[in-house]
């Protein structure tokens, strides 16, 4: 019998932007207020799972095109290279700076190279948790 | 690296050409090509019997692990010198017999020759070497190609059951051995022999000179086939007859004999060397000569005749160390036991030996070796039989072959213990000359057998396999050689003092001069000569009435002996240890882990026991506020509704419970990240155990609750009792102040962030980060791999979904 979801998937359509939304708010604020690429990450894919639920995997194939044991695995390359990229500056692994720089809209904002990090934890932490979602949702 | 090592090494070195020379020289039997090799070692030999009849000795040392004090070092004093000339003499007349008795075409004669050649070696690393280490490498290498050459025929199951028996027995021994090297080696600091010789001192009167002394005499005897160990030779019998001829007649089984010999300067003269030595050794004459006549195959005889003979001269050893005892002091009453010892070790590496290729031709010339079967084979080979009369007699001690000069010494030297005012021995001493005396008589008997019953009587045609005839010429040379030294030696026993009293001088090193003594067949009327015509005419007497006085053989219990000892052992080793395995290793996870638990709830209950930990001081505790409380108790109840709950779906639920609590537990205790993270995990991980719940078969699927256990109950309370324990304690007992403070001031300043967790997960500790990371894209990894690739399904080997 098919089911008739129109509240849900109209719903979902909103809330799905404002999660993410959040999510993107989360793991910016990471490094001042409660937050980082872990929770971020985990958020965004609870938007996904959302769409998910709604639609159907075809769809979600359509709309985010991209196999996501690929997300996971380039979010661990960038938190590698971020730890690499430090001995071109002779310091040892893994070692961050921060400045402040004057941005054209935002205004005078604290720029952490942590946030390069942050984002192969974001990345991977989406990739995998829509993996096992997924992986175990098709199997039968 | 000096010639002498080269010497010893020359062995192992041939036996690596030897398959290249037995498989492009196929028309030259490989024996010749090997036969060299011994003779020409046997002549450099006998190139140091002037040094060692000088009384000077040699010594080489090739540098093999110097730091920790094991080095080849070659020692060539009497001793050694005697043995190396057994080794490469004999070793000579068993190839050239070898060539004669194995066929070029049957047999695999390349791993034959190797292990032979290998075995030759070791020998002689065995007897040369100064090291006790290098010692102990040469005689597990001795064991191990004696155990290749027994199971030489490996098609037959008994070649290799004597194999596996003489492998387990000897190696036994050799690791009791090698502890007892290392025992001197902490009494004395050195592995050298003649540096423990030299520092006897630290040894004698140590703590661990008891026990060293029996590991070394272990590994002497389970080599030397002494009793109880002796059960492995007449298995051994199984091997070739050149191999038993070499090794279990005239080589290996005296490498036990060396030890003693080599160790008595060491241990001589201490009441427990003294009783071992010369109680096993004369039970094992006894019982050997007791056991040979009862024996009906020739080999058989022949292996509980060398026992008996290792016995007769481990008795000797142990009788003459108490030449040691007394101090040398002259004239010593007790050296002529050590002196018989070391002659009849020469004598008996003749005897044997050629009793054991007469044997052997016997054997390849008619197919049997029982003695039920043969009779009569005097005049189809009177060489054969001269050969037999000659060993025989010469084994039983009768004049004028050198097997009576050795046995008047035996009795004299037995005669002599009695004397000995020490140790007991006065009202235990006359056991040794009766005991003696008595094995004699059974040597006596079971010699004639040997002559008599296969040589004499009536030919019985139709049980051979073959018709008998006369050995080719050079399968008797080597025996013929032998027989010879037999005579010869009996004749002119003085010609042997050049290697004898350098040997004795060896086993009594130090000042004492042994005095010149001349072995002469006429003692005049001596008691010895007494117990010789009464070994004389009651072994004959017994001898013709062997059928009606051999029943007694039959009243032993077959199940006491000691090969059902062995054998039952064996298998109740196996079986012991099978059960044992099976009753912990049950392959139920919850058997593991009630082990697991109860090892680590008691050893670390023992642990702060033993060290104190309880102390609890509850000064720095903060005051619990009234949130805490019900939260504690909310979990409280819902980890006890997850114990008792009847349905699976209700203890899901209780555990997202338990998460959701922790969550606000995070909260209250002021740790946001912590709380966001925990919130969102513990559902994701509610919503996986949901997943599992919808997907259990429906088959088995049954609703009960927990099964009481009073183990598991046990385990568990104590487990989480020792935890709290030392969580308590660990509160209490604070050791220094936490880094936090650092990283208070540091996070801001430092790295320009005011979430001081997020910081120190990215940028303090980044790493920790990193490698989380990566065990989470490994988890996913894993779970797609899981998931999507079914081997087996697609197989159609395994299909449990439906």
């Amino acid at each position: 019998m098919k089911v008739n979801d129109l509240i849900l998937q109209t719903v979902t359509t909103l809330l799905a932007f404002i999660i993410i939304i959040f999510s993107i708010y989360l793991f910016f604020a990471g490094h001042y207020t409660p937050g980082g690429g872990f929770i971020g990450g985990l958020m965004t894919s609870a938007a996904l799972v959302l769409l998910l639920l709604a639609f159907d995997q075809k769809t979600m194939n359509k709309v985010f095109p991209f196999n996501f044991l690929t997300v996971a695995a380039s979010g661990l390359l960038i938190s590698t290279l971020t730890g690499v990229g430090s001995f071109f500056f002779d310091v040892p692994f893994l070692t961050h700076t921060f400045d402040y720089v004057e941005l054209p809209i935002l205004g005078e904002t604290a720029l952490a190279s942590t946030l390069i990090f942050d984002l192969g934890v974001y990345l991977v932490v989406v990739g995998i948790a829509m993996t096992i979602i997924q992986t175990i949702g098709e199997s039968e | 690296m000096s010639l002498i090592h080269l010497v010893i090494l020359s062995p192992l070195l041939l036996a690596i050409f030897v398959p290249l020379l037995h498989k492009y020289f196929k028309s030259i039997h490989t024996g010749w090509f090997v036969l060299i090799l011994p003779l020409v070692l046997f002549v450099y030999f006998l190139s140091y019997l002037g040094t060692s009849m000088s009384g000077n000795t040699y010594l080489s040392t090739m540098n093999w692990i110097p730091s920790m004090g094991i080095n080849f070092s070659v020692y060539v004093d009497g001793l050694g010198l005697l043995f190396a000339l057994l080794i490469t003499g004999i070793g000579s007349l068993v190839v050239l017999y070898s060539i004669y008795y194995l066929s070029k075409e049957k047999e695999a004669l390349n791993t034959f020759y190797v292990y032979l050649l290998m075995f030759m070696g070791a020998m002689l690393g065995v007897v040369l070497s100064d090291n006790l280490i290098v010692l102990y490498s040469f005689w597990e290498l001795t064991s191990i190609s004696s155990f290749l050459l027994i199971s030489y025929w490996y098609h037959r199951e008994k070649s290799r059951y004597g194999a596996l028996k003489s492998m387990l027995i000897t190696v036994f021994g050799g690791l009791a051995m090698l502890a007892g090297i290392i025992l001197l080696y902490n009494m004395t600091g050195t592995f050298s022999v003649r540096e423990t010789i030299a520092n006897v001192d630290l040894v004698t009167g140590h703590e661990l000179f008891v026990p060293a002394l029996i590991l070394f005499l272990l590994g002497a005897f389970t080599k030397s086939a002494q009793f109880p160990f002796h059960i492995w030779l007449p298995d051994a019998m199984e091997a070739p007859t050149p191999v038993s001829a070499y090794l279990h007649s005239a080589t290996m089984v005296k490498a036990g004999i060396y030890l003693v010999a080599r160790m008595s300067p060491v241990f001589a003269g201490a009441p427990e060397w003294f009783w071992l030595i010369s109680v096993f050794g004369i039970i094992t004459l006894f019982w050997g000569s007791f056991s040979a006549v009862k024996q009906t195959d020739l080999k058989s005889i022949l292996a509980f005749s060398t026992i008996s003979q290792l016995g007769l001269i481990m008795t000797l050893l142990g009788v003459g160390s108490a030449a040691v005892y007394y101090d040398y002091l002259s004239p010593n009453v007790y050296t002529v036991a050590t002196l018989a010892a070391v002659f009849h070790l020469i004598n008996h590496a003749t005897f044997k030996g050629s009793l054991f290729m007469v044997v052997g031709i016997v054997d390849h010339e008619t197919g049997t070796r029982d003695i039920r079967k043969l009779g009569g084979l005097m005049n189809l080979m009177p060489i054969t039989f001269t050969l037999a009369i000659i060993g025989c007699f010469s084994m039983a001690g009768l004049p004028p072959f050198n097997g009576f000069l050795s046995k008047e010494m035996f009795f004299t030297g037995m005669l002599r213990a009695t004397e000995i005012g020490v140790w007991n021995m006065d009202t235990l001493g006359w056991l040794f000359p009766v005991l003696a005396w008595v094995a004699s008589i059974f040597t006596f008997i079971y010699s004639m057998v040997i002559v008599f019953k296969t040589f004499t009587g009536k030919l019985q045609p139709e049980k051979l396999d073959k018709k008998p005839h006369e050995a080719p010429m050079g399968m008797l040379i080597p025996p013929i050689v032998l027989a010879s030294l037999v005579i010869i030696f009996g004749f002119f026993p003085n010609t042997l003092k050049g290697i004898i009293f350098p040997t004795l001088h060896s086993i009594f090193p130090g000042n004492f001069t042994v005095e010149e003594v001349d072995i002469y067949f006429w003692h005049g009327w001596t008691p010895e000569l007494f117990m010789t015509i009464g070994v004389i005419g009651f072994g004959t007497f017994l001898y013709l009435t062997l059928a009606k006085w051999g029943k007694i053989y039959n009243w032993f219990p077959q199940r006491l002996t000691l090969n059902k000892l062995y054998d039952g052992g064996l298998v109740g080793l196996e079986r012991g240890s099978f059960a044992f395995t099976k009753f912990y290793m049950t392959g139920y996870i919850r058997n593991y882990l009630v082990m697991i638990f109860g090892f680590m709830a008691i050893l670390l209950a023992i642990l702060l026991t033993r060290n104190g930990a309880f102390n609890f001081n509850l000064d720095n505790t903060t005051p619990v506020g009234v949130y805490e409380v019900v939260l504690s108790l909310i979990m409280v109840i819902s980890a006890i509704t997850i114990l008792f709950t009847t349905s699976r779906l209700s203890a899901i639920i209780a555990l997202g419970v338990v998460g959701y609590s922790m969550a606000l537990f995070f909260v209250l205790f002021r740790a946001p990240d912590l709380a966001l993270t925990q919130l969102i995990v513990e559902t994701v991980s509610v919503a996986l155990f949901l997943l599992c719940f919808y997907h259990l078969p429906d088959l088995s699927k049954e609703v009960s609750r927990l099964k009481f256990r009073l183990t598991n109950f046990i385990i568990s309370v104590s487990v989480g009792l020792v935890v709290i324990l030392i969580g308590l304690s660990v509160n209490s007992s604070r050791l220094f102040e936490s880094i936090s403070s650092y990283f208070e001031v540091a996070s801001y300043e430092e790295a320009g962030g005011k979430n001081m967790v997020n910081v120190i997960l990215v940028d303090f500790r980044g790493l920790d980060t990193l490698f989380e990371i990566a065990v989470l894209t490994i988890a996913a990894f894993g779970i797609f791999a899981m998931i999507k690739l079914r081997l087996a399904d697609k197989k159609g080997e395994v299909n449990d979904e439906g």
